[in-house]
């Protein structure tokens, strides 16, 4: 054999160990490798927190500050996307003027829709408000119903046992751990639920206003009516006129709640709370999205049930 | 016979249709067509002269029409009061989850147990009438699981997503026919009063789970009033290749720098830079072909791409396009594709960071090397740096405010061929140029722009004649109003400086409207 020919097969022989070390180095961290789960919105991911507790690493598209409808599709998010094992969407086109432009670059067969991995948030949940006709002359309608889903508990626990499902599939190794984080949650749910009807009840069938329609779901849940808005339709900013009839209407039923979410008009909101003599709240549907929301799902609806109970007056 | 289907569809199916959920959406269009229709039919057949037996007949078919039209709209209107009486006392009395006191003060009934409780699935069962609007819990069945699908669903049923663009202005210009020498984008304003600039219908939608296809077909309408109608983009996107790679196949808009893949509409100003227009054509860089990516395994985003083409035709303008404009004066061959290295390639690298959790940058590298129609060897090559540099707060409402900066900067060695009959020399033509804009969305639906551009080149023998050559600056500053993400409105100014025309003005006046889905957002 020539020597040149041989030193090269050693080199390449070192070579080949090298990578071998490399891969038994990296082995372990690979099978250790924890489910990469991706969200849209900061609302599923903490569901996922509950369920996959730290055998999974979440990261939310969208910032729970961010409106939702408008989330920049940087690229930044393709990555996130392209190394996901779980992709948690809305499913009822809350994401649609963003998430399609990323989906086409994620390359990813693992989260497309129709892959296990691919997890549609709204499966299971009956919708509301979903339009008979589509006609943009409406304002910003989904054509699925409104998409603002996991501000009802119970919808909430529909996802999570979803979620669990998915997770174990994924990861049977740690599906009883699943399991038993959903029984947990559902537990945790059901009292709480219980005790959050049991404290808004004394004001079913209160009427609150809210700058967006984004309530209807918590609205039906606990007995309040949610369904007067500072838009004049949804997605189109309030106009002096219908800011006026608002106005007129919460004086005459003496409304004096007022939701506004993070990243809406505070001080349109404000300006109407001063003339009708009613509050004005940050209230948020994502975890993080207002200050005392940040530990999880359920501080956020304990967050939002406290808001209300605190502040809806009697009339 | 028509009334029949008439009445079958608004009181037959129509009415029992609407327990849940007022009336099918499919329903009621039918029934608004088959009226619609049946009207214009009556209009139609009025418009003759017949027989008096037959207008007779006529009105005792439009009286029974009209009857059975009032029926119908009676018996909807009860159902919607009905429906709307539902509603109220539902949301006067909520439904009350029976794992849940039902009354305040009463206790609460223990936890259930891990069946997925109350999922309310709008199943196709049908419904006792006075309860179900798909709001009301129904008792889940045993078997239901969250995976099943759910018939509520009503949009998302099309295979493919159809839209359709309209984008004109209207405007003045100090120049007498700003086509002439300002703006030479195919889609730029075509001078002073009206123009239609692009009309597009977009389809796109999933192939197979292998593939996304995509079509775009634009339409314009000549000074003459012609109408064109053209295959803008078709093609189609892997979505599963391994390796992390993507290739892109079809009809398209090449790949290189920021805003050459963009259509007219997502343009941020009226018009086409002038570096774009020069170096890539007013057509855009866009040509059947077929482009590679991948995207690398490194912490932040790098795709790296690289995009092969015929290089010919109006919209391959730098490389074989037909008409001595391209070629600056030479006689235009009618070179074929001799081999591979006849083949227009453009090879791109991208980049991303996140600066900060607000601001992102999206930098890129391009280039395009092919033959051109000047000469029988004669090639050019085109290089191209580009920026993208965006903030948006994290409370941005409805994605307002935000400012972006965009810039791009091309340089094009063109080696023009001899052309002895029309006494121009072998020469290489090198143009280089730059436009940089900022955007300012200061509050929701309002976006103030500014843009600045220069480009020059080196002298030419057919200078004199060339209005794609010279030095030239343009500032246009504008304002864009949105009264939703489905039209738009934008006022520009153009002040124009050139060596050939002296000193313009310009001021334009856009809109869009878009009909159908609107498809994602790029960044």
């Amino acid at each position: 054999m020539n020597p040149s020919k041989r030193s090269f097969l050693r080199r390449a022989g070192h070579g080949m160990a090298l990578l071998a070390a490399a891969a038994a180095f990296a082995s372990p961290l690979v099978n250790a490798a924890k489910l990469k789960v991706v969200t849209t919105t900061a609302d599923f991911a903490a569901i996922a927190r509950d369920i996959g507790g730290d055998r999974i690493e979440v990261a939310s598209l969208a910032k729970p500050t961010e409106d939702s409808h408008f989330v920049d599709a940087k690229p930044s998010l393709i990555l996130k996307l392209n190394r996901a094992d779980v992709l948690i969407e809305g499913g009822a086109e809350l994401e649609i003027g963003w998430l399609p432009a990323l989906m086409d670059s994620t390359r990813n067969p693992r989260i497309h829709r129709g892959s296990p991995g691919n997890v549609l948030a709204n499966e299971g949940i009956a919708m509301l408000d979903v339009p008979a006709v589509l006609d943009r002359s409406m304002g910003g309608v989904h054509a699925m119903g409104n998409p603002h889903i996991m501000t009802d508990p119970v919808n909430a626990r529909i996802l999570a046992e979803h979620l669990a499902r998915v997770f174990s599939q994924l990861d049977a190794q740690s599906s009883e751990f699943y399991r038993a984080n959903f029984q947990r949650f559902s537990d945790e749910l059901d009292a709480k639920l219980a005790e959050w009807q049991q404290r808004l009840a004394p004001f079913k069938g209160r009427r609150i206003v809210a700058y967006h329609d984004s309530w209807p779901y918590f609205a039906r849940r606990f007995g309040l009516r949610i369904d007067l808005f500072l838009e004049p339709k949804p997605g189109i900013p309030p106009t002096p006129p219908h800011l006026a009839q608002v106005i007129q209407t919460m004086q005459q039923e003496k409304i004096n709640l007022i939701f506004v979410e993070p990243h809406l008009n505070w001080r349109t909101a404000e300006t109407v709370a001063r003339q009708t003599g009613a509050t004005a709240v940050l209230v948020s549907q994502f975890p993080g999205g207002v200050k005392g929301t940040e530990g999880g799902y359920i501080p956020l609806i304990e967050h939002l049930v406290d808001t209300v109970a605190k502040n809806l007056k009697a009339p | 016979m028509r009334e029949g289907w008439l009445l079958t569809l608004g009181g037959g199916s129509g009415q029992r249709r609407c327990r849940r959920g007022l009336l099918q959406p499919a329903a009621r269009r039918a029934l608004a067509w088959g009226l619609a229709l049946e009207l214009v039919r009556i209009g139609l057949l009025a418009q003759e002269t017949p027989p008096a037996d037959s207008v007779q007949r006529l009105q005792e078919e439009l009286r029974q029409l009209r009857q059975q039209f009032e029926q119908v709209q009676r018996e909807q209107g009860e159902q919607i009061r009905a429906l709307e009486r539902q509603i109220e006392s539902l949301r006067a009395a909520p439904p009350v989850e029976s794992g849940a006191p039902s009354e305040p003060g009463a206790p609460p009934s223990p936890p259930r147990a891990a069946t997925p409780p109350s999922a309310e699935p709008a199943t196709a069962a049908p419904a006792p009438a006075d309860s179900n609007l798909g709001v009301s819990p129904v008792p889940p069945a045993a078997s239901w699981s969250p995976t099943q699908p759910i018939p509520v669903i009503q949009s998302g049923q099309a295979y493919m997503n159809l839209s359709f663009k309209m984008l004109g202005t209207v405007g003045a210009s100090t120049a007498s026919d700003a086509s002439e020498e300002l703006e030479l984008g195919h889609h730029d304003p075509a001078g002073r009063g009206f123009t239609l600039q692009h009309g597009e219908l977009a389809l796109d939608g999933a192939v197979d789970p292998y593939l996304r296809g995509f079509a775009n077909i634009g339409m314009s309408i000549d000074p003459e009033g012609e109408t064109h109608v053209g295959l803008g983009e078709a093609y189609l996107l892997t979505t599963s290749l391994p390796a992390n790679l993507q290739l892109k196949a079809g009809q398209f808009l090449a790949e290189f720098g920021r805003q050459n893949t963009q259509h007219a509409y997502q343009w941020d100003f009226v018009d086409q830079p002038l570096v774009l227009n020069r170096l890539l054509g007013p057509h855009s860089l866009r040509n059947p072909g077929a482009r590679l990516s991948w995207l690398a395994p490194t912490p932040f985003y790098t795709e790296t791409m690289l995009g092969v083409f015929n290089g010919e035709g109006h919209s391959a303008f730098s490389y074989r396009a037909p008409g001595d404009e391209a070629t600056h004066g030479r006689t235009p061959l009618d070179r074929g594709l001799r081999g591979p290295g006849d083949l227009l390639f453009v090879p791109r690298v991208a980049t991303s960071f996140d600066l900060t959790d607000t601001q992102t940058l999206v930098t890129g590298v391009s280039a395009a090397f092919g033959p051109n129609n000047s000469g029988e060897h004669a090639r050019s090559e085109i290089y191209g740096l580009d920026w993208y540099w965006k903030w948006k707060p994290a409370h941005a409402e409805h994605g307002f405010p935000f400012l972006a900066w965009q810039t791009e900067g091309l340089y094009r060695r063109y080696e023009a061929g001899a052309d002895p009959v029309r006494g121009l020399p072998a020469e290489d033509l090198e143009d280089w140029g730059l436009y940089s804009q900022v955007l300012w969305g200061f509050t929701r639906r309002w976006v103030a722009g500014l843009r600045g551009e220069w480009v020059d080149g080196n002298a030419g023998a057919h200078d004199a004649l060339d209005r794609f050559r010279g030095e030239r600056v343009r500032i246009s500053p504008n304002l864009t109003f949105y009264p939703t993400g489905f039209s738009k409105v934008r006022l520009q100014y153009n002040l124009d400086d050139g060596d050939r025309f002296g000193t313009e003005h310009s001021v334009w006046l856009q809109g869009e409207f878009l009909l159908g889905t609107h498809g994602a957002h790029k960044f």
